[in-house]
């Protein structure tokens, strides 16, 4: 199932409705999860990183939030459906002689595979790291791009 | 059945999908949007504290510390990833603001503190002042 979620941005004065009403959704639902035993309080495929996809008439977008992570550790695959990005969170230990008051951040390995909804260009693919954030940006198959037409 | 899932995933070192945690009392917000809280890791050492943020998104510009009374404030302002023409197709993460605040002991050296931000990380160094460190005291017999 997926949802279409707004951001709360103040001078997106239309969308914030939306996005309010959201949220009350979502906490509706964790408190009947809640009652009922539990439930994902959002839709998600549960596999890390999660991911953001977007789109517009040329490209797909797929980001993913992956703080500490180097652009030379992660491998990105690209296959006719989609792309996979594997890779480890490595968090270097400190010492011998710290003491830890919060451990909040993990480490560990990830892989995952995202299909798209379109066909792909496989020979275009581009990714880049910016702040943590990564940014795979998937060129739309020229079939399946929209295309203008003249009317005669 | 479900005891085997677990422990499997118990052997693995997978990363698991950890929520972003929205921060629960809104009472410092001025602004409307999502407020998260970042992940921390906090040790010390002998001479200085550490700490470690994940703050994904933010640049260091966009990326405010205030140490004010003993009290620290992490502050960090994403710009909406999406480009204008962009439409949604899969949503799994929210994006907003990260803010938290720590209680510190008046032992940091304020003139001394030095902020390093890598690839989404933040690395916050809280040097002790040199009467906080501690020193081994002998102890005279006789």
């Amino acid at each position: 199932m997926l949802y279409r979620r707004f951001f709360n941005v103040p001078t997106w004065g239309f969308n914030r409705a939306f996005s309010d009403f959201d949220r009350l959704r979502r906490q509706m639902e964790e408190l009947y999860g809640a009652l009922s035993g539990g439930a994902l309080p959002m839709p998600t495929a549960g596999v890390f990183p999660l991911t953001n996809v977007t789109e517009d008439s040329e490209n797909y977008y797929v980001r993913a939030e992956l703080p500490g992570i180097k652009s030379s550790e992660l491998d990105i695959q690209v296959t006719a459906e989609g792309i996979s990005i594997t890779g480890e969170r490595k968090i270097p230990e400190e010492g011998n002689n710290v003491k830890y008051h919060r451990r909040e951040r993990e480490a560990g390995k990830f892989s995952r595979l995202i299909n798209l909804p379109g066909k792909i260009d496989v020979n275009k693919v581009e990714a880049s790291m910016e702040n943590g954030i990564l940014k795979v940006t998937v060129p739309k198959s020229e079939a399946i791009k929209p295309r203008q037409i003249a009317v005669q | 059945m479900k005891g085997g899932i677990t422990m499997t995933d118990r052997e693995t070192k997978d990363l698991q999908v950890k929520p972003k945690q929205e921060l629960t009392s809104p009472a410092e917000q001025t602004r409307p949007g999502l407020v998260f809280t970042p992940s921390v890791d906090i040790f010390e050492t002998d001479r200085e504290i550490t700490l470690l943020a994940d703050m994904p998104g933010v640049s260091a510009d966009n990326l405010t510390i205030d140490l004010r009374e003993n009290v620290l404030t992490l502050t960090g302002e994403v710009a909406p990833f999406e480009g204008a023409n962009e439409e949604d197709v899969l949503i799994e993460y929210e994006i907003g603001k990260y803010h938290r605040q720590f209680n510190l002991s008046n032992v940091i050296d304020q003139s001394k503190i030095d902020a390093k931000l890598n690839d989404g990380v933040l690395r916050l160094s809280l040097p002790k002042v040199e009467a906080a460190t501690p020193r081994k005291i002998k102890i005279q017999t006789g």
